[in-house]
């Protein structure tokens, strides 16, 4: 949408039409100069448009930083802060329970400041909160989109009383209440379960729970998309060749659906990172000591009058990471979009 | 129509009693599955056996769940008592179940809280409505100008922004800071200026959030109607350019959003969790928080059946709506 793409030049736009989905492999004969006619596929297209995006690329390079940031936590915790559950007090107010120095205690030695009450170091906590919250918002997109991938096609190729039954889940899951139903769950799930400790247990029911709510939308989507294509000449090509049922969602339809599913799965992972710190903020997500930016949130919703970086921190450090997703998703969308005209 | 109407309040009410059937499982096979007692769980830490008796008995976690779901959805037609321990309490019908851990019917508890969240989510959907609608239309008009450009990036950071932050912010300027507005929530009964000043910043902070994501969704939808061939025919006929967009242009625009809006307008009313504990808000919303860290059971089913119940009654009147509006959509 804020993509610049209506500068594209002419001659990519109309190589646009005609790499629609559904006829891939068009030779593109406009842009190649003097070249001999090359193949271009949609993927080919599509990573030719999201290059010219720069608030997509600004995001992807937002995006990879945060991954890089979560997977290196403990050395980049090692080099520059201190360990995430290292209490300081002697950098708190006794008498107030906020930090001693002013901005929430930043100095050289804390970089964002400290935790009131109890003086942890906020940068190891911001670092190692990015874990939770990617991890969770990945696994979960993961869940949904496979989830709803088969179910969706499975709904909308055999049609008939499976895609009413189908249809009809999904209809109840979407009127269910998300995040009422999960605190619920997590409230009554047990310390351990299956050899998981505390914060293992969280995590998994918050991936389950969150990619088990998301998957309607991702098996709506690829729903409609397959009952539009399962009457195309080239299904019935297939069949009219002998080709059984699962080979032709495999290979027939299966392929043309990847286009829809990527757009929606990147843009999946951004509300997934605000369900999760909504969750954590509601006191459903990880247990402390295990750091995440919803529950410090949640922490500073007492102290932010008195402190308020401590609240802005962890708020800025969600908004960037869902706009650096969401710059990213959206400019994936509109480079995967046939029509190409946003 | 008429037979239209009863099949999809079936549907309906069949629905709402999968949500119900689905939460009650959750208390009961969970505990269950994981060796822990839900008796034990709802009465406390330190609880004698004596009283988890008591509660087993009063709640029925003892009955087989079909059993528990039998209580808890005739309670609401004919009510129902709770007797163990040696006393009994009745809950007369409507009943949604009796909180032991307030002593109060959930149902009046429910009508506390419901006015809380319908002024809060009322106030703030005029307001998104208006903002998103507007911003998105004249976005959509203005393509690639630079209010376009302005309008679509503060309308991806609004959807960016949690809004458990955007309230925390919000408060922090325009309360401590400012000194602008009041903290707490006045019944409209009792002073119209304090409601007003009172759900002032909640309105606005909601408001900002749906009004970036309708902002989104009608410059899309615009922009997909002003292709359509409909569009040229009618500018080709010599329509007023006024015409074309503000009758053949906007109906079509306003289906999708209309069907959105129910939707949101349903979930909010059915409790905007975030939002109301970010403000403090004692509406439905904050009646869940409670129910769920008391481990308050009624109050759960409870209000996790009135969200359910906004969600596809919303649903339902959105679908009606929709043969008003658009002629092409027969019911059927």
């Amino acid at each position: 949408m804020t993509a610049p793409l209506h500068e594209t030049s002419a001659g990519e736009a109309t190589a646009t039409v005609d790499g629609a989905p559904d006829a891939p492999g068009t030779p593109d004969k406009s842009g190649s100069g003097g070249k001999a006619i090359e193949g271009r596929s949609p993927w080919k297209i599509a990573w030719t448009r999201l290059k010219r995006d720069k608030l997509a690329l600004a995001g992807a390079f937002v995006v990879i930083f945060l991954i890089l940031v979560a997977i290196f936590a403990p050395v980049i915790v090692g080099l520059l802060g201190h360990p995430p559950d290292e209490f300081h007090e002697d950098q708190i107010d006794p008498l107030f329970g906020t930090p001693i120095g002013s901005w929430g205690g930043i100095n050289g030695d804390f970089l964002l400041g400290v935790e009131p009450v109890n003086g942890r170091d906020v940068f190891s906590r911001i670092v190692y909160g990015a874990r939770i919250s990617l991890l969770v918002a990945f696994l979960a997109a993961v869940f949904a989109v496979f989830l709803g991938t088969i179910l969706g096609i499975i709904a909308g190729y055999f049609g008939g009383w499976i895609d009413a039954a189908l249809s009809r889940v999904m209809d109840v899951m979407l009127a269910f209440p998300q995040l009422l139903f999960t605190i619920a769950l997590v409230s009554v799930l047990p310390n351990e379960l299956l050899g998981l400790d505390g914060s293992g247990v969280r995590i998994a029911a918050l991936v389950l729970v969150i990619g088990f709510f998301g998957w309607p939308y991702v098996g709506r989507i690829v729903r409609g998309q397959t009952l539009s294509l399962r009457n195309r000449e080239y299904v019935e090509a297939a069949q009219s060749l002998g080709a059984g049922r699962f080979y032709i969602l495999r290979r027939e339809l299966l392929p043309n659906l990847i286009a829809p599913i990527t757009v929606y799965a990147t843009l999946m992972i951004p509300t997934n990172i605000l369900t999760e710190a909504a969750l954590s903020f509601l006191g459903a997500g990880v247990k402390p000591p295990t750091a995440s930016w919803g529950q410090m949130l949640s922490t500073a919703i007492t102290t932010y009058e008195s402190d308020p970086l401590f609240m802005v921190i962890p708020g800025l450090a969600i908004f960037i990471t869902v706009l650096a997703f969401n710059l990213f998703g959206d400019g994936v969308r509109d480079a995967l979009d046939p029509k190409g005209s946003r | 129509m008429l037979a239209y109407i009863i099949r999809r309040l079936f549907a309906v009410v069949v629905m709402l009693l999968v949500v119900t059937l689905v939460t009650l499982s959750i208390f009961f096979l969970i505990p269950k599955m994981t060796g822990s007692d839900p008796a034990a769980m709802f009465v406390g830490k330190q609880a004698d056996p004596a009283s988890i008796e008591a509660i087993r008995q009063k709640l029925g976690l003892g009955d087989p769940i079909l059993v528990q779901f039998w209580h808890f959805v005739s309670g609401i037609f004919v009510g129902r008592d709770y007797t163990g321990g040696g006393d009994t309490i009745h809950c007369a019908a409507p009943c949604f179940g009796y909180s032991f851990r307030t002593e109060q019917d959930v149902s009046t508890m429910l009508a506390d809280a419901f006015p809380v969240t319908l002024s809060m989510v009322i106030g703030a959907a005029v307001l998104w409505l208006l903002m998103g609608v507007t911003t998105g239309v004249v976005s959509a008009l203005k393509r690639g100008t630079v209010i376009d450009r302005v309008a679509m990036i503060t309308a991806l950071a609004g959807v960016s922004l949690p809004i458990f932050f955007t309230a925390m912010l919000a408060m922090l300027v325009f309360r401590t800071q400012l000194g602008w507005v009041d903290a707490s929530y006045v019944p409209i009964t009792e002073s119209f200026t304090g409601w007003f000043g009172g759900l002032l910043l909640p309105w606005v902070t909601l408001a900002f959030l749906y009004a970036a994501m309708y902002a989104r969704l009608t410059r899309a939808t615009m922009l997909e109607v002003l292709g359509e061939d409909y569009i040229r025919t009618a500018r080709a006929k010599g329509l007023p350019e006024s015409v074309v967009l503000g009758k053949h242009a906007m109906r079509s625009t306003m289906t999708p959003i209309l069907t959105i809006f129910g939707m949101d307008l349903g979930a909010l009313i059915g409790g905007a969790i975030l939002t109301e504990t970010a403000f403090s808000l004692h509406g439905l919303g904050g009646l869940a928080i409670k129910g769920v860290s008391e481990r308050d059971l009624p109050l759960i089913l409870a209000v996790t059946l009135i969200t359910a119940a906004c969600v596809v009654i919303a649903n339902l009147v959105v679908d009606l709506l929709y043969a008003v509006i658009d002629p092409r959509v027969r019911l059927a």
